[in-house]
């Protein structure tokens, strides 16, 4: 059996064997190959690598920060730092009685308004449509965005939330973290801002790092004492 | 390099080439990933005096809309020459040349690219020549498939590039612009290694069926070797200063 984790580029052998091709690999005969450049995880049963590089690309029950592009009289369009368009159908705001003649939808939502939302639907032949209908979505009001690379992700959050929650403990911050790499920060110290966005910038600049979380946690307590 | 003289000896009785290289010898390549901030992926090539830079955005909306398909992706190559890349300034607007190869490269990378992935999206292609030695379009598609997997876009395998052709009466390796000029055919390869595949076959010149059959050889191994390098320059980026 060969180890676990591999780093592989695209056309790479990642395995043989009855594995499942799950994300970014594809079978070939017998053979599972790699299709983007990542880490190639094997699990009981199946195979996936996991990207280091690449746009956002909508996968449903994703939260996603966007922003609203524009509107018509029946729905917002949202930039959501991907291939496609956010779409936010109005009834999703207003409720099932919404009328395009009574409502307004600027009122709601203006153009260049950040909006936390999730995926509720998206497949390969329409535009994701996204929802705020639900806890903790909606309007942001106050923060500060921050953009890092959509596939840094999941090093931000780290295992089972450990750096984000370091990153929100040292500074006293509150951090909604888009799967598409839009992050928004809010704190009400204008010190701790600053030291939660440098701090996120540094895990996109150096994802690839090992001991990242101890270096971050450095960087946090040098930057308190001084 | 610069002005060739009249009687040049391409091929001396030691089997050793104008510019110094045996008959299976490759130019000094390298390639780095990554050098550009604002493209989503970006490549620069050095094969012998050829420097190329690619850039790639995508995949990203198509426009004009009327050129999106739905059922995939499109792929849209611009293979351009500076003015400055060859001896004699050369016109900026796109020539019959190179239109013929930003097709050809298009071509060639499309059975790597999993396009079917993004629907009714566009990735762009750009590749800058900055100086130009013979065998540019095979520099440029050996850059390009690298600046696409820096950029993240699904392939099936990479895809290599290298040129073979007769010089005087020999089967070489990897013809630079004296043997192009002077020499009996030129052919570019294009092929992805892993599949082992071949995306890009032209010829230039007159070969016997034997002479093909071995000059497709040649190009594939010269193939083989450019995969050595792009593999290096993906790794160089990703995995440079990691472990393992």
């Amino acid at each position: 059996m060969e180890n676990k984790r591999k780093y592989v580029i695209p056309g790479d052998l990642v395995t043989t064997g009855p594995f499942r091709p799950e994300q970014n690999v594809i079978l070939e005969g017998k053979k599972i190959i790699s299709t983007s450049i990542g880490i190639s995880e094997i699990y009981d049963d199946s195979v996936r690598v996991i990207p280091l590089t690449g746009k956002y690309i909508p996968k449903i029950d994703d939260l996603v920060i966007g922003k609203v592009l524009s509107h018509t009289s029946l729905s917002w369009e949202l930039d959501i730092n991907s291939c496609y368009v956010g779409f936010l159908p109005a009834q999703d705001v207003f409720g099932r009685d919404f009328s395009a003649h009574a409502d307004e939808l600027s009122s709601k939502l203006k153009t260049g308004d950040l909006v936390a939302a999730r995926i509720a639907n998206f497949d390969r032949t329409r535009d994701p449509l996204i929802t705020i209908s639900d806890r903790d979505l909606g309007k942001i009001d106050s923060g500060s965005l921050v953009k890092i690379s959509p596939s840094k992700v999941p090093r931000l959050i780290g295992k089972r939330g450990s750096m984000i929650q370091m990153i929100e403990q040292a500074t006293n911050a509150a951090v909604t973290i888009g799967q598409n790499g839009w992050v928004v920060i809010s704190c009400e110290s204008p010190e701790g801002l600053l030291k939660a966005k440098k701090a996120i910038q540094m895990v996109d600049e150096k994802a690839h790092i090992a001991n990242l979380t101890d270096q971050v946690k450095e960087m946090l307590e040098s930057k308190g004492e001084s | 390099m610069g002005g060739r003289e009249a009687t040049m000896v391409l091929l001396d009785e030691n089997g050793i080439r104008c510019d110094g290289r045996k008959i299976d010898e490759t130019r000094k390549i390298t390639i780095k990933a990554g050098v550009l901030k604002n493209a989503d992926g970006s490549a620069y090539i050095e094969f012998g005096d050829n420097k190329i830079l690619v850039g790639i955005f995508g995949p990203r909306d198509v426009h004009p809309k009327h050129m999106s398909d739905t059922d995939t992706g499109i792929l849209r190559v611009r293979y351009h020459m500076e003015p400055f890349s060859v001896t004699e300034r050369k016109r900026p607007a796109p020539s019959r040349r190179e239109i013929e190869i930003s097709k050809v490269i298009k071509e060639a990378l499309e059975p790597a690219v999993m396009l079917e992935k993004f629907p009714r999206t566009a990735v762009d292609v750009f590749i800058e020549v900055l100086q130009a030695d013979g065998g540019t379009r095979c520099a440029a598609l050996a850059a390009a498939s690298v600046a696409l997997a820096d950029a993240g876009i699904p392939m099936r395998d990479m895809v290599a590039a290298c040129a073979s052709g007769k010089v005087a009466d020999t089967i070489v390796l990897d013809v630079n612009n004296e043997e192009d000029q002077a020499g009996q055919a030129d052919m570019p390869v294009g092929y992805m290694p892993n599949l082992e595949k071949i995306t890009l076959l032209q010829l230039d010149g007159v070969l016997t069926p034997e002479e093909y059959k071995k000059c497709v050889d040649v190009g594939v191994n010269g193939c083989k070797l450019v995969y050595e390098i792009q593999k290096k320059a993906l790794t160089d980026k990703y995995f440079g200063n990691g472990k393992d």
